[in-house]
């Protein structure tokens, strides 16, 4: 146990006198919850939207004069037919046209079976799965709101609210994801560049003829950076909390442990990532490219996992950082307990056990 | 002294592969408590391969060894406890001072704090770098950083220090003011396994074994070695082995 200490106090030793390190971990989080929160949204502000109005009655009329109406929404193009669709998509100037069939009025009091269809510029996926979605809960509202004044029976029955994220904020998406990115390349990188830093100049042949165990070489490396992570995670989570009010929902504790979980995971990654290494520069090459690229396009952070294909569908089921998103958002924005959760936190502990096992393997005969 | 209770390390049919490749053909050899033990060969020729099986950095592929009485399969904790190691890299921690680094090495073979304390400031003042001591090691000259490294591998007053080309590249001054410790620790009962690719070296140990492609081709006092192939240095008597 002795021997652990001062191990421990040599390590809070490197990363304390090693300003580079103390900035990756404290300043680098605080820099990119800035910039994914306040640059990189996809809110909508002020679309514009073209109407095709095959019909021109009065219903359609006022559909399109809510949409205009609607505070994110601008008409700004009357088309008159399909064919102008594409010049309007390719002119940039909206992205979405929304066609209402001839007779929808006819229609619409007849059959109850008007039809809308809602064409979206989808080369951003997530801005056209937006608007799809708020024009539609327009278009419902609309409908509901005839259906109540008019005739009693009510036929439309779609909910239109955005559930989790009423204002469609993209800081209440962007806060969990930049948290997962932030914990996975710190943690994991960190720690496997500073156990490969001992490789190069020498000091783990040292180590490793000393009386201590891989395992407390190991824990000796990782405790630190478990402690730092914590206060990593923290800070995040206040700063979205007080910046970019994003809400805590679920129990504050549990969203600690999980993320305590994912942390000790990124760990134990990052030190498999240290034993099939030699160079810091390919255990750094290895952290950015093996971690943060799938974390950041496979987790489900900025693209839905649901309209990928299906090979990379299945190749999102072993990036870890996607368990730990759905778990801290379900936390964070719906206040689900344990029970919602417990299969993300049982593939995460599977795979901390699974690096770990795999590391002191690989460390007892690295030589 | 080439007395068989005296024997510290014992060497039977030592062999590595490494897949088809063999490092280290067959090894047999002793050393004895105290002595000196030159461990000579080209660069490639299988010395840090034995070195690393003798301090339980690598298991071996086959043969019988003890180290301190010791044997390397099933009671490597107790090896570990009864030895130094340095290798070519000096190994100590750029950014931790020469106290620091001390206190860390010595606590993670478990002495005691006092102990530690005293020795540290022993040390210290033996080395005579006290206007040092709570400089970082990147601040040190290499020379010094060599030294250290030394110091601080037999700290815990291990029973065998094992040296893995000590002084490659370091300047020929240092050099002689390294074999001195050398000296020092060896009269202090310490025994001394070192590796070298420095001929001139060999003169200063007790016995010397040269190994040439993964074989041990001779075995002997540097004198004998010089007598036995009629030569006036050892790097003839290397050479004269090379090419055979």
């Amino acid at each position: 146990m002795k021997r652990f200490r001062g191990f421990l106090i040599k390590e809070f030793i490197h990363i304390f006198r090693d300003v580079r390190t103390m900035m990756i971990l404290f300043l680098i989080p605080i820099a990119q919850i800035l910039i994914f929160g306040y640059v990189i949204k996809n809110e909508i502000h002020d679309a514009n939207v073209a109407v095709l109005d095959l019909s021109k009655d009065n219903i359609t009329k006022e559909i399109s004069g809510r949409i205009d109406a609607a505070p994110d929404f601008v008409v700004s193009d009357y088309l008159n037919n399909y064919s102008d669709i594409k010049e309007y998509f390719s002119s940039g100037k909206g992205a979405e046209v929304i066609v209402f069939e001839p007779n929808f009025a006819e229609n619409f009091y007849g059959q109850d079976n008007a039809r809308v269809q809602l064409i979206l510029d989808a080369s951003d996926p997530n801005l056209s799965n937006l608007i799809n979605n708020y024009t539609s809960a327009i278009i419902q509202t609309y409908i509901a709101d005839q259906n109540m004044s008019n005739s009693p029976n009510a036929i439309i029955t779609t909910e239109p609210r955005m559930w989790f994220n009423e204002g469609l904020k993209s800081s209440y998406m962007f806060v969990p994801g930049t948290m997962t990115l932030i914990l996975m390349l710190i943690t994991a990188m960190m720690t496997s560049i500073s156990i490969v830093r001992e490789k190069e100049i020498g000091t783990m042949e040292i180590l490793l003829v000393s009386p201590l165990k891989p395992l407390q070489i190991i824990l000796g490396k990782v405790t630190p950076y478990i402690l730092l992570s914590i206060i990593n995670a923290i800070s995040i989570i206040l700063l979205g909390n007080l910046i970019f009010h994003v809400p805590i929902i679920g129990s504050t504790i549990l969203l600690l442990g999980v993320s305590i979980l994912f942390i000790i995971m990124a760990l134990m990654l990052g030190v498999f990532i240290s034993s099939v290494t030699k160079t810091q520069q390919i255990a750094m090459f290895i952290s950015m490219f093996a971690l943060m690229l799938p974390t950041i396009l496979l987790s489900g952070f900025i693209f839905p996992i649901e309209n990928m294909p299906k090979v990379l569908q299945w190749l999102s089921y072993i990036v870890p950082a996607k368990y730990y998103l759905i778990a801290i958002k379900n936390i964070m924005l719906k206040g689900v307990g344990v029970a919602f959760i417990w299969k993300e936190i049982l593939v995460l502990m599977g795979m901390t056990f699974f690096f770990l096992i795999l590391s002191v393997k690989k460390f007892k005969l690295y030589i | 002294m080439n007395n068989n209770n005296n024997k510290i390390i014992e060497v039977r049919n030592l062999v590595k592969r490494f897949g088809n490749f063999v490092a280290n053909d067959n090894l047999s050899f002793d050393v004895y408590k105290g002595e000196i033990f030159g461990f000579l060969g080209a660069n490639g020729a299988g010395k840090t391969t034995a070195i690393k099986i003798l301090s339980g950095l690598s298991y071996p592929s086959s043969g019988k060894i003890m180290v301190a009485g010791y044997d390397v399969y099933k009671q490597r904790n107790k090896i570990k406890r009864s030895i130094g190691y340095m290798s070519q890299k000096f190994s100590l921690y750029e950014d931790l001072t020469v106290r620091e680094n001390i206190h860390f090495y010595a606590g993670i073979y478990g002495l005691p704090f006092k102990q530690i304390q005293n020795r540290t400031n022993e040390l210290i003042e033996e080395l005579g770098i006290q206007e040092m001591a709570n400089k970082m090691i990147a601040d040190l000259p290499l020379g010094w950083r060599q030294k250290l490294a030394f110091s601080v591998a037999i700290f815990h007053k291990p029973k065998i220090v094992f040296l893995d080309e000590p002084t490659s590249g370091v300047d020929p001054i240092t050099r002689r003011q390294f074999w001195d410790m050398i000296y020092r620790s060896a009269e202090k009962g310490i025994t001394v396994f070192v590796t070298t690719h420095y001929m001139d070296e060999a003169e200063y140990c007790d016995r010397v074994s040269i190994m040439v492609d993964g074989k041990i081709e001779a075995l002997d006092t540097p004198t004998k070695l010089k007598e036995n192939f009629g030569v006036n240095l050892i790097e003839d008597v290397f050479i004269k082995l090379a090419r055979k």
